[in-house]
């Protein structure tokens, strides 16, 4: 039997037409339009960060660019730099891992059993308005100065974030897909394996690229007020010296570190959603 | 021969803020093992609530269905169904989409491949085994889901308008196909559809519904003997003949249907 109606499907790679070469070379004049005037716009702000320190404002609290990278230079030879951020990145990555794992899994619980989510309902609304930070103070005395109370401040942000990501994702899905499966023969495991999970993904990625940011956050404040060690102790320490250069370069690290993650993920969402129209 | 599905005084009230809608009302009808059986009658008669109802899908108000001796109550895993709706999954590609059921009855991967390859064929998908479901156009994605109820070969298939987002030529076609499958392997099926020479061409009994709320209001046995040529039976004698006595029952109700 011949195919009749496959005119409406892309498929198979298509001849590129003219106009579709021509829509396509001038997106890439625009991607390259916007990444040189991104480029642009760094490079005058470095230059007159570095004309002004010294000529309008006093070194001493607004160093220069010139001293920032003499000094990540010089903390990245020495090793200091990584024996710093590795923690800072433990502390991080172990935080967000616990805090997303369970964050995940109670959202999809809570999201399966309406009635479990009404019932807790007004106490989550109540925790979630807490600022987080506000329970690191709490953590330290449970858990000690040290990576524990760390962790646990960045699991604490993260699993909000996520959870409450997640249990909208799992509202949303379209019973259409879950009753159509079951009759397929899809049990409760399989429904929530095909069904459940890849249709809640795109909000449980959006809950986890916004906790980035207080993933970090939470370390580096944990990091602050309990540590001998990390990017958010070298930055408490260098402001108890006023060395101001160390404090710039201790928040560059966290600027580009914070920066890297949300790229690593962004990536990830476009493989994990390519399905979406 | 034996009653597949036996439908008992079934009637479906929509309970809302504004009140009830009466869907369906007072609907008796058995249908027999090996039937193919066509639903015709306005939109909005109920012809969909009564499908979701003998798949389970919604709680019927008043009244029974029995399939094979088993009542329905909740999901009916003993049916295929391809809904009005789309219900191909979007994150998955069509080969994943067809494999579903096979998944999930742990049929292992050598032959789920070869099935699924078997079936994108009769569906004509074979080139778009890889592409997501919003790389296809409506007709395409209701051939997945074609595809995704035979391979798994249930015998009875409930089918809401399945072809109706076909061209002329392919409706055609996945009529003969489907009455291929239906003889040789003797399902019964229940068809939904708004084309009445559709219906007159591949069923061996017509429903016609009344506009809201749905009744039964006439029951035509279609003569044409099978195999049926789907792309000649139109212009048989007793083609026509349903055709006038359908129509005189059908007219009316979509000339209310219009005004309500
Ligand atoms: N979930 C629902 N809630 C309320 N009313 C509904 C619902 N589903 C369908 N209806 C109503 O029931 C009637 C029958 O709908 P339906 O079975 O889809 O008709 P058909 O498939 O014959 O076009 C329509 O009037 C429709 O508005
Ligand atoms: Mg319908």
């Amino acid at each position: 039997m011949d195919a009749i109606d496959n005119s409406a499907a892309v498929a198979q790679e298509p001849k590129k037409s003219t106009a579709v070469a021509r829509f396509q070379a001038r997106e890439t004049r625009r991607k390259w339009l916007v990444a040189g005037c991104q480029i642009a716009f760094g490079l005058s702000f470095l230059a007159f960060w570095q004309y002004s320190s010294g000529h309008l404002i006093d070194p001493f609290f607004v160093s220069s660019p010139i001293a920032v990278f003499a000094k990540l230079w010089d903390w990245t030879i020495s090793g200091y730099l990584w024996y710093n951020l590795s923690m800072t990145l433990f502390a991080t990555g172990l935080g967000f891992a616990i805090g997303a794992g369970i964050g995940f899994v109670l959202g999809i619980l809570f999201g399966r059993y309406k009635f479990v989510a009404d019932v807790f309902d007004p106490y989550i609304t109540a925790i979630y308005s807490l600022p987080k930070i506000a329970l690191a103070p709490l953590f330290i005395m449970w858990f000690g100065i040290g990576l524990a109370s760390k962790v646990a401040v960045s699991a604490a942000v993260v699993f909000f974030l996520v959870f409450l990501n997640t249990f909208s994702g799992v509202r949303e899905v379209n019973p259409i897909y879950i009753h159509a499966t079951q009759i397929m023969g899809a049990n409760s495991w399989n429904v929530m394996r095909t069904v459940i999970i890849p249709s809640a993904t795109a909000w449980v990625i959006t809950g986890l690229k916004v906790s980035v940011p207080y993933a970090l956050v939470g370390t580096v404040i944990g990091e602050f007020m309990s540590a001998n060690r990390g990017i958010g102790f070298v930055i408490a320490q260098a402001s108890a010296l006023f060395d101001t250069t160390s404090v710039f370069t201790g928040l560059l690290v966290l600027a580009i570190v914070g920066s890297l993650i949300n790229a690593g993920l962004k990536l990830a969402e476009g493989w994990l959603l390519r399905w979406r129209p | 021969m034996d009653a597949v599905i036996d439908i008992r005084g079934v009637e479906k009230r929509y309970v809302g803020r504004k009140g009830e809608t009466v869907a369906l009302q007072k609907v008796d009808l058995t249908i027999d093992e090996g039937e193919f059986v066509a639903f015709v009658g306005p939109s909005g008669c109920g012809k969909s609530t009564l499908l979701n109802m003998i798949s389970g899908v919604i709680e019927i108000s008043s009244g029974t269905i029995v399939q094979e001796g088993q009542a329905i109550r909740g999901i009916n895993r003993r049916v295929g169904y391809l809904t009005q709706t789309d219900s191909v999954l979007p994150w998955r590609t069509v080969e994943d989409n067809v494999a579903l059921p096979l998944e999930y009855r742990g049929v292992p991967r050598a032959e789920r491949v070869a099935r699924v390859k078997r079936m994108l064929e009769l569906v004509s998908l074979e080139h778009f085994a890889h592409a997501f479901p919003k790389e296809l156009s409506g007709g395409m994605r209701k051939r997945v889901a074609l595809a995704q109820m035979l391979v798994y070969e249930p015998k009875t298939l409930l089918m809401d308008e399945p072809f109706g987002a076909l061209d002329a030529q392919l409706k055609l076609v996945m009529q003969a196909e489907l009455l291929k499958i239906w003889q040789s392997e003797k399902k019964t099926i229940v068809f939904v559809t708004h084309d009445l020479s559709e219906a007159i061409a591949v069923a061996s009994r017509v429903i016609v519904f009344s506009g809201r709320p749905g009744r039964i209001k006439h029951v035509e046995e279609i003569a044409i003997p099978y195999p049926r040529d789907v792309f000649k039976v139109r212009f048989l004698p007793e083609f026509e003949r349903a055709y006038e006595s359908l129509w005189q029952e059908l007219a009316p109700e979509i000339e209310r249907g219009e005004d309500l």
